[in-house]
């Protein structure tokens, strides 16, 4: 239950509407719903529609609609390589290839240990800064920039370590 | 010239407000709330010449004249959706020279009435948010928010709103239907936000660098801004310069700066010394530019970047050198836009979606010639179709790519960015 | 009234209140342009781009602000990009050419993007023949596909949304009609896109999935083959069937519905009824339907139909003919105590030989009715004009004791739209609706304690413009009188009254001919012979079956082998409302036409004409050669009915929204209404 897990969260996320406007929490409730799992199952669906007042299939909609939720279960990490117009130019294509040789998967699959999922994503506004990638994990979303796949692989030893 | 809008390029600390303050933070917004009219601050917005930073370049103060003061409340919204390819200024901004941004949305919530502000980002500036809504808290503390700023009546709430991966919630209806709690696809204009807006109440909708223009505009006058950059195009513009450049990054420029002075003084020259081959001059949505010399001697301003055939738009300026061909450029604005595309209108989700299996299949080498005429077709049919520009952008690349480097659709084509 | 504006349409000019949008205006003179997401009903989104147009103004000179005159006349600017015709309102002056080469081309083209990623399985499709997009791309559309076949984007094809509606996610073209349909029109929100781009979707995640009573007007007005029936897909193809007009006979709202028939191989050689479809009269309801009737008139080929006369012989049900059944009839009921006891499943002429036949025989005319209050509504109903569609801001709707969303759907989408437009709604209920959320006032009672309090929101009522009480049934005997009180003082007046919410199609009818419930109905059979036509009292309830057994003997007509009509002396079979014409009143007092649509079953006749046989065994004068002949016997001694007549009651005038089968992809499928509207009772009972 979202409610029990995150009262003052969901108390501020609330204030920042006006009280009629419950709806538009839906975004913020869905990313605090994701952050327990990496993915907003049927229960955090029914909770935050009936938080907003809404129904769940308009919450469905929502998750359908925006590619940062996820309504099935992936690795507990998200590994999103931005492949998009200008890293391209910087070698990002390349950089996502060779990474994934490393973990032994192709781009959209899972690390057999359920820890990294690695994906292509669209630009993440860091062109300058390429190869770069974003990960979504329990903690939210954090930027990885100016990568090599050495610097990548030990982010991710590192987060294992960190889950054994 | 010191930084204007980057100005933690000169002063390290200038996130955090007690050094923010010591550089003449907040002295705008004070001259504003205390010393001017709402209407004054507009008029001196207008004056400036100041037009949105967000891509349509549309005059900021004369869109913030148009809210009606007949229905109530109004809303201020700052557009950090920030997700064209290409662009990644606003980003810089908001994590390094927060309070100049704030202070920039708290005077334009002033001008135009509204006791709340919300600041739309991208879902992957997740920490961004989290950054702003501490400074966002330091400025209540001392008292720039809240009830009754400076002892006036005046009281405003700013608030972050977090998105999840849409570029079209960039586009400032959708933006405002996402702030809505729904999908973020683009209303029908008119009627445009300033009258029905968010929660169908007037909205002004800026971009970040927009805003962050606005302090300056208070403090220095009107006259002072307009002195810098061209008749067309006033003030200082932050270039994002990526792709085949030694030196990627944002630019802080006066307008009228030519391609050549960015990409060579500005941007270390072109990766492997290799020549600039075209550019694209406004991210993904961009026409692409034939970079010969005249367009490397342009002046990068609206009116003249629009002689190019193209637009000035965000100034996300992709550098691309003769190592690659522009069949490749096109398939990743292809992907992207399809990607993209909310599905709201016929033309843009079926038309980005045919256009994707067209240059696939011209990647592949298959009748490149009768695909690339194809193709060519269908990007004209999008055009002027479209609910909103997202659609149009997603042709741009496409119909100039083809017109003006046609030698690389006839190469036979075997897939590759490399001719 | 709303101001006009003139604007000229392909050459053509027209004037229409300030407001109307280019495409509807271009409509009122018979100029058709293409729309998909556009529904006349809902809100325009402007989202297919179907409908796009070549839009000019008169061109204005800044400095005068005046307009620019070139060649005497009025200088026309086009703008640089076609404008969709759905959402721009008309201005004056303005030139639209929808037919121009520049517009012309604009459609095809747009229908060559819908196309590209359409299975085009036509020759497989429910929809294939009456399908807006196939229609449209006869008439607008390229002659073939630059699209690569092979590339066309894939989806699954057969996906239940809920138990009646499926889904073909392949002929989607994401106009977004159902879901508006459900949020806009039914206000329930339990349909979704899902995805976006060209992986937009439709989805439902309510529980249970799809859960509307509206949900089968979504195929209607789908312009594709992506939604259809369960009762229906694959059925039959909308060319091989006919159609014909009928009256819903399951609520008392009255729905004009159409029967589509056929005959089939399947169903022996047969006609018959492939799928009920809403006929088009907005004053009772518009272009829709519920669920309910659309899907439940199968009651008419069940098997337990009879098909021939039956009398008991030795104990046991025989088969006979008319002629000795007939014959046992009038003798059961010769010299003996006669009830006559009917339901508002009847029609009115039934109702009215029934009462003819009571009366002449000096027996009773008993209303089979659970609900009382109809000697109110006689006096204080609805009267000709009233139009719950009329109903706005500064009207006041109070709704006791009644379920309508369950009882009578389609009042329930007209109450909601009432306060959509300003209406206020009062709710005294027991029990929680889903009409609640649209109440600015919600009593909820204790069982009985209904009219009590209905009395306690009566001041809240008291100076509504325009008032209109709709009650059911708590359990307090007392609440019709208290609702009606509400009403007394505006006796007459249009959109003012009392409105029971029935359980059966006709029950006001009854009500209206001279039937009443019994105080005792188990009592009041005893002994008698009594004559059972459209109820089942001994499957309702056991003990009115302990009556039955009781009575002297039972005559039963009906169209099932029913449990009454076990025990019955005499079964006669008649005919269902589908086989024969007839009319109904509604409970707005509306009186409304029904055609046969499919030939008889076995033997079986008409209610009025079985009646019209009895009595004149008896010796009795009953008219019993026509419907048409009855109904005029009751507008001569029934003054309610004065001056109906068949003939009037198959009038029609234009409706708005005109739909139609030329161009269905306007308004759906909804059938046009030509054979009529109806006609209101003219007077109320004096008090
Ligand atoms: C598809 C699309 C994406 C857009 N993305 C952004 C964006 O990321 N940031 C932004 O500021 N403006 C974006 N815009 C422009 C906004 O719609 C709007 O014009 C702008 O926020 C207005 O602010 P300005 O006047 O300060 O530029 C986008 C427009 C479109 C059509
Ligand atoms: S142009 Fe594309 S993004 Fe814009 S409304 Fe149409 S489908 Fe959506
Ligand atoms: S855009 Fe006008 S009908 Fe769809």
């Amino acid at each position: 239950m979202l409610a029990e897990k995150y009262p003052d969260e969901i108390k501020k996320i609330l204030a920042k509407y006006p009280p009629e406007r419950k709806q538009s929490a839906v975004m913020s409730l869905l990313h605090l719903a994701q952050l327990e799992k990496g993915f907003v199952d049927r229960h955090a669906m029914q909770e935050i529609a009936g938080i907003c007042g809404i129904t769940e299939t308009d919450v469905a909609e929502i998750i359908g609609f925006y590619t940062l939720y996820h309504d099935k279960p992936e690795g507990k990490l998200r590994l999103q390589v931005c492949t998009d117009i200008a890293c391209a130019l910087r070698g990002a294509d390349e950089f996502l290839e060779q990474l994934c040789e490393r973990l032994g998967i192709r781009p959209g699959e899972t690390t057999p240990d359920g820890l990294v999922t690695v994906e292509a994503v669209m630009c993440l506004a860091a062109c300058n800064k390429a190869p770069v990638f974003q990960v979504q994990g329990p903690d939210g979303i954090s930027y990885h920039e100016n990568m090599t796949v050495d610097k990548a692989v030990e982010f991710i030893e590192t987060a294992r370590k960190g889950v054994k | 010239m010191a930084h204007l809008l980057l100005r933690h390029r000169d002063i390290p600390d200038i996130g955090k407000i007690d050094i923010y303050r010591k550089n003449g933070g907040f002295e705008a917004l004070k001259k504003a709330v205390t010393q001017m009219k709402p209407q004054d601050v507009i008029e001196a917005v207008k004056a400036s010449g100041l037009r949105g930073r967000g891509g349509a370049g549309f005059p900021t103060g004369v869109k913030w004249g148009f809210v009606p003061n007949t229905i109530w409340p109004h809303y201020v919204v700052a557009n950090a959706d920030e997700s064209e390819p290409g662009t990644f200024k606003d980003r810089e901004i908001m994590e390094s020279n927060p309070f100049q941004f704030l202070e920039g949305v708290a005077i334009a919530a002033y001008a135009v009435g509204a006791n709340t502000a919300y600041i739309y980002l991208r879902g992957e500036f997740w920490s961004v948010a989290a950054s702003l809504d501490e400074k966002i808290a330091d400025m209540e503390q001392a008292g720039f928010l809240g009830e009754r700023l400076f002892g006036t009546d005046y009281s405003l709430r700013i608030y972050t709103h977090l998105g999840a991966g849409a570029y079209i919630c960039g586009e400032e209806t959708a933006l405002l239907e996402s702030i809505e709690g729904k999908r973020g696809q683009p209303r029908i204009r008119p009627p445009f936000p300033a009258v029905y807006g968010l929660y169908g109440k007037p909205t002004v909708v800026n971009n970040v660098e927009t805003l962050t223009n606005v302090p300056l505009i208070i403090v220095n006058g009107a006259d002072w801004y307009k002195s810098l950059g061209t008749a067309d195009s006033a003030g200082v513009k932050i270039f994002s310069l990526s792709g085949h450049v030694n030196k990627p990054g944002n630019y802080e420029l006066p307008f009228g700066t030519t391609y050549r002075e960015l990409i060579y003084t500005y941007g270390g020259g072109v990766t492997d010394g290799r020549k600039v081959k075209a550019i694209l001059s406004a991210g993904a949505s961009s026409a692409v530019i034939v970079a010969d010399d005249k367009a490397l001697d342009t002046p990068m301003d609206y009116a003249s970047v629009r002689t190019l055939g193209a637009d000035l738009g965000s100034a996300s300026v992709i550098v691309i050198n003769d190592s690659v061909r522009m069949d490749w450029v096109i398939n990743k604005t292809i992907h992207f836009f399809k990607h993209e595309s909310c599905g709201k209108c016929t033309p843009c989700r079926d038309g980005t979606y045919w256009m994707l299996h067209l240059i696939e299949r011209i990647e592949r080498g298959e009748d490149v010639e009768a695909n690339t005429k194809l193709l060519h077709t269908v990007a004209k049919q999008m055009q002027n179709k479209c609910l909103c520009p997202l659609g149009e952008f997603s042709t741009m690349a496409v119909t100039t790519a083809i017109e003006r480097f046609p030698a690389d659709f006839k190469a036979s084509a075997e897939g590759g960015k490399h001719g | 009234m709303a101001k006009m504006v003139s604007l000229t349409i392909d050459g053509r000019s027209v004037s229409v209140p300030e407001g109307t949008l280019i495409v509807n205006a271009a409509k009122q003179i018979g100029i058709d342009i293409p729309v998909f997401c556009y529904h006349p009903k809902m809100e325009p989104v402007g989202m297919c781009r179907q409908c796009l147009v070549e839009v000019g103004r008169p061109a204005i000179d800044r400095a005068t602000g005046q307009p620019v005159i070139e060649d005497g006349r009025p200088k026309i600017q086009f703008g640089a990009k076609l404008e969709t015709a759905c959402t721009v309102p008309v201005s004056e002056g303005m030139v639209v050419l929808s037919q121009s080469e520049k517009s012309r081309a604009a459609q095809k083209e747009i229908l060559e993007f819908l196309l590209t990623s359409h299975p085009l399985d036509c020759p497989v499709c429910d929809k294939g023949g009456e399908c807006p997009l196939q229609n449209l791309t006869i008439a607008y559309g390229p002659s073939e596909s630059r699209f690569l076949y092979d590339e066309k984007h894939h989806a699954e094809k057969h996906v239940p949304l809920g138990d009646k509606i499926w889904l073909d996610r392949e002929r989607c073209i994401q106009c977004g009609r159902c879901i508006r349909f459900q949020e806009q029109v039914a206000g329930e929100p339990v349909l979704a896109f899902y995805q976006r781009g060209r992986n937009t979707d439709i989805i439902t995640r309510s529980d249970p999935p799809f859960d509307s009573i509206f949900s089968g007007n979504t195929t209607d007005i789908c312009p594709v083959g992506a939604l259809t029936t369960a009762d229906f897909r694959f059925g039959a193809r909308p060319w091989e069937m006919k159609a014909a007009a009928s009256i819903c006979p399951l609520c008392p709202v009255g729905c004009n519905i159409t029967f589509n028939t056929r005959r089939e191989a399947k169903s022996g050689g047969k006609v018959v009824i492939k799928r009920a479809m809403p006929r088009q009269n907005e004053q009772v309801n518009e272009i829709w339907m519920c669920d309910r009737g659309r899907f439940n008139w199968h009651f008419v080929e069940n098997e337990n139909r009879l098909a021939k006369p039956m009398v008991r012989k030795d104990g046991k049900p025989v088969e006979v003919s008319w002629k000795v059944a007939i014959e046992e009839a009038g003798n059961q009921v010769k010299g003996n105590q006669v009830v006559v006891l009917a339901s508002g499943r009847l029609s009115n002429e039934d109702l009215f030989n029934l009462k003819q036949f009571a009366d002449g025989v000096g027996g009773e005319a008993l209303l089979y009715d659970s609900l009382p209050g109809g000697e109110l509504t006689t006096h204080f109903g609805l009267v000709a004009g009233s139009n719950l569609g009329d109903l706005g801001a500064g009207s006041a709707i109070l709704v006791a004791a009644a379920d309508l969303y369950h009882f009578a759907p389609i009042w329930h989408l007209r109450v909601k739209q009432a306060t959509e437009r300003g209406g206020n709604l009062i709710i005294v209920n027991p029990e929680a609706t889903r009409l609640d959320k649209y109440a600015k006032t919600l009593v909820h009672c204790q069982k009985g304690e209904a009219a009590k309090k209905v009395e306690e929101v009566g001041a809240a009522v008291k100076d509504a413009e325009n008032l209109i009480v709709f009650f059911g049934n708590d359990g307090s005997p007392e609440l019709a009188e208290a609702c009606a009180n509400l009403v007394k003082s505006r006796a007459g007046k249009v959109n003012n009254g009392l409105v029971g919410v029935w359980p059966r199609a006709n029950d006001q009818g009854a009500w209206e001919l001279g039937f009443k419930p019994a105080g005792d109905l188990a009592k009041a059979l005893k002994g008698k012979t009594v004559y059972v036509a459209g109820c089942d009292p001994a499957g309702d309830d056991p003990q009115l079956a302990e009556a039955l057994k009781s009575a002297r003997s039972v005559i039963v007509q009906d169209i099932l082998l029913t449990e009454t009509a076990q025990l019955a002396n005499v079964v006669l079979p008649a005919q269902a409302f589908t086989e024969r014409d007839g009319s109904y009143t509604s409970g707005e007092r509306r009186v409304q036409r029904f055609y046969p649509a499919v030939p008889a079953f076995g033997e079986s006749k008409a209610d009025y004409a079985i009646t019209a046989f009895i009595a004149a065994e008896l010796g009795l004068e009953v008219e019993g050669r026509s419907a048409l002949l009855v109904m005029d016997m009751i507008a001569a001694s029934v003054p309610a009915f004065a001056g109906i007549s068949y003939g009037k009651l198959a009038e029609v005038t234009e409706q708005w929204p005109i739909i139609g089968r030329s161009d269905l992809y306007y308004g759906g499928t909804s059938y046009q209404n030509s054979q009529g509207l109806g006609v209101h009772l003219s007077g109320l009972k004096k008090a």
